[in-house]
């Protein structure tokens, strides 16, 4: 056994104000990831009702790295399954959305209804009398691999896992009201897609957007641009695991219009040419930002009009997908859709903030890849963590991480 | 008016070449980043869009990168030169198969393929985006501006982040 080896790896003594670097890097870590994590007992985020409004519709995706398929029955009831043939183990369906009244593999045609059940073996009963399968042979046994569902307010999350609680109960309240602050049941639009990937653990992404303290320092757009200010009104909550959290801010009393906010700079005096680029119109109740990571693979963005859905699909230790959903509601006028598309300028690929945020995990992981055995600190605002009311912590990751080393038990 | 109506008496080969002559100045005002000469281009207000190709085909209109104006292009350039935390690199555009679909009233509405091929320190040249221009011109102030600019691309998974301008 060399050196290094997972076999021997120990988790810092100080705890979850450390993270070691080969928690990034390691495949064998990454492989009890996908098992314990994003095939164990969770909730996985896959798709917003919206996307497969009529029966028949379906969209495929992932979970963790896992090929699967949401599709909505000939009843309105939604299913998920493995894309992955009971055969020969084909992933079948290739498209990203589409509409089928029931899936068939290309390779030797076993069809499934939309639940996943085998309808269809072509030559089961052979040809001509010759071949065939066994006569015992039991399509009700040859079925996808099904996988649990559950949706709240338009939005749809499956699990490997079966008996799982209620989403509601997964979520826990403090993360149940934020999370119905955006899904209030109100019919939800699709605006559009942008995928990324990032060359780097999927992790740095979480803990990106679990960390406030880099927000005034890292994001000079916002700064500049009088977005955001480390003194303005902010803070992050919890669930009582620590396994989801959020970073809220607001504007502050000196700011009383949110409709007119001065884009007036705060440090160099920059001042946006088209001040149409940003409009924010207050939308939601008390807050203006509220950034939410639900374990394990997904990030709901409500940065003032701009709302997305930020799926994380793993592709090994060292890389990831971000599959970005924009959306907005059924119910919103030209203006407000205008107004979404505008700030979508802010996040995504191309985001005026976003993309400091994509190319400092790809210098992470170009830092801690190499350094396996040396080890992060994460002290700002103490060495445990809670909710804390300002945003210079580091409390939110440490959370994560604590609920992480149980379930990886490490 | 004068100008558009030289430019739409214009020969097909001489179309061309002036087509030609200005793809080539776009392409290496954003090679050798001259950003700040890019908006100049466009003609004020404009339409300048970078679009998956999953978006476009299905009616889905956010795009990845909207500008609605020069100043909105102005402030692009801003945040590429002042705010933007991103590796060094540089970018190479190619455009192929220029083609005019023709005028209509005093629009010019032409195609082309382009490829961006991105170049990070410590990594290979690669095709970092491909996909096709649809774009309307107008004649302003003697010579072909873009009126609308949209970069609708093929190559759906953007490697890491999108920072210069197709």
């Amino acid at each position: 056994m060399s050196a290094g080896s997972s076999r021997q790896r120990k988790w810092p003594a100080e705890g979850v104000s450390r993270v070691p670097f080969w928690a990034y890097s390691d495949p064998e870590v990454y492989a009890k990831e996908q098992a314990r994590i994003f095939c164990g007992r969770s909730w996985n985020y896959v798709a917003l009702e919206a996307e497969i409004p009529r029966p028949g519709d379906y969209k495929r995706t992932f979970i963790g790295e896992k090929p699967v398929v949401v599709v909505r029955d000939h009843d309105g009831a939604l299913n998920a399954f493995e894309n992955r043939c009971a055969h020969r183990g084909v992933q079948f369906c290739q498209r990203h959305l589409g509409n089928a009244p029931e899936f068939t593999c290309p390779y030797h045609q076993w069809t499934y209804d939309l639940k996943g059940n085998l309808i269809g073996v072509p030559f089961r009963r052979g040809v001509k009398k010759q071949g065939g399968m066994p006569a015992d042979f039991e399509p009700g046994k040859h079925g996808l691999r099904k996988l649990s569902v559950a949706r709240r307010n338009g939005v749809i999350f499956a699990s490997f896992a079966s008996g799982l609680q209620p989403l509601e109960d997964y979520f826990g309240p403090s993360m149940l009201a934020l999370y119905d602050r955006v899904f209030d049941g109100r019919e939800l639009t699709v605006l559009g897609y942008s995928r990324q990937l990032i060359p780097a653990n999927w992790k740095l992404m979480f803990e990106n957007i679990k960390d406030p303290y880099h927000a005034s320092l890292l994001h000079v757009f916002l700064v500049s641009f009088g977005l955001f200010r480390a003194d303005q009104p902010s803070k992050t909550e919890m669930d009582s695991t620590g396994r989801h959290g959020a970073l809220i801010s607001w504007r502050g009393e000196q700011k009383k219009t949110e409709d007119n906010v001065d884009m007036k700079s705060l440090i160099d005096n920059f001042r946006l040419s088209d001040p149409t680029l940003l409009e924010p119109l207050r939308e939601f109740p008390q807050y203006t930002v509220v950034m939410t990571t639900l374990w394990p693979n997904l990030i709901i963005q409500q940065q003032s009009n701009t709302l997305a859905m930020r799926q994380l699909v793993t592709r090994g230790p060292r890389e990831f997908e971000l599959a970005w959903t924009f959306f907005g509601y059924a119910d919103d006028d030209e203006v407000m859709t205008r107004r979404r598309l505008r700030q979508a300028n802010l996040m995504g690929p191309a985001g005026f903030v976003s993309i400091d945020d994509s190319e400092v995990m790809k210098f992470s992981q170009a830092g801690v890849g190499p350094y396996p055995d040396a080890v992060g600190v994460m002290e700002m605002g103490g060495r445990d963590w809670k909710d804390e009311p300002h945003m210079v912590t580091e409390s939110v990751i440490r959370a994560f991480y604590d609920y992480y080393r149980q379930v990886m038990e490490l | 008016m004068i100008d558009t109506r030289r430019y739409q008496s214009l020969g097909t080969g001489e179309l061309r070449l002036e087509l030609e002559d200005l793809y080539a100045r776009y392409a290496a005002c954003l090679d050798e980043e001259r950003f700040e000469e890019w908006p100049e281009f466009f003609t004020d207000p404009c339409l300048y869009k970078i679009v998956p190709r999953e978006n476009f085909e299905r009616g889905l209109p956010l795009a990845t990168w909207l500008c609605e104006s020069k100043g909105y292009l102005a402030d692009r350039v801003t945040a590429i030169r002042k705010t933007a935390v991103y590796a060094p690199r540089y970018v190479r555009r190619i455009v192929s198969g220029i083609r005019v679909l023709g005028w209509s009233d005093a629009v010019l509405e032409v195609r082309a393929s382009y490829l961006a091929l991105e170049t990070l320190q410590d990594e290979l040249t690669r095709v970092f985006n491909a996909g096709q221009y649809r774009d309307k011109l107008v004649v302003e102030g003697g010579g072909l501006k873009f009126r609308e600019k949209l970069c609708i691309f093929d190559s759906l998974l953007v490697p890491n982040s999108l920072i210069y301008p197709l």
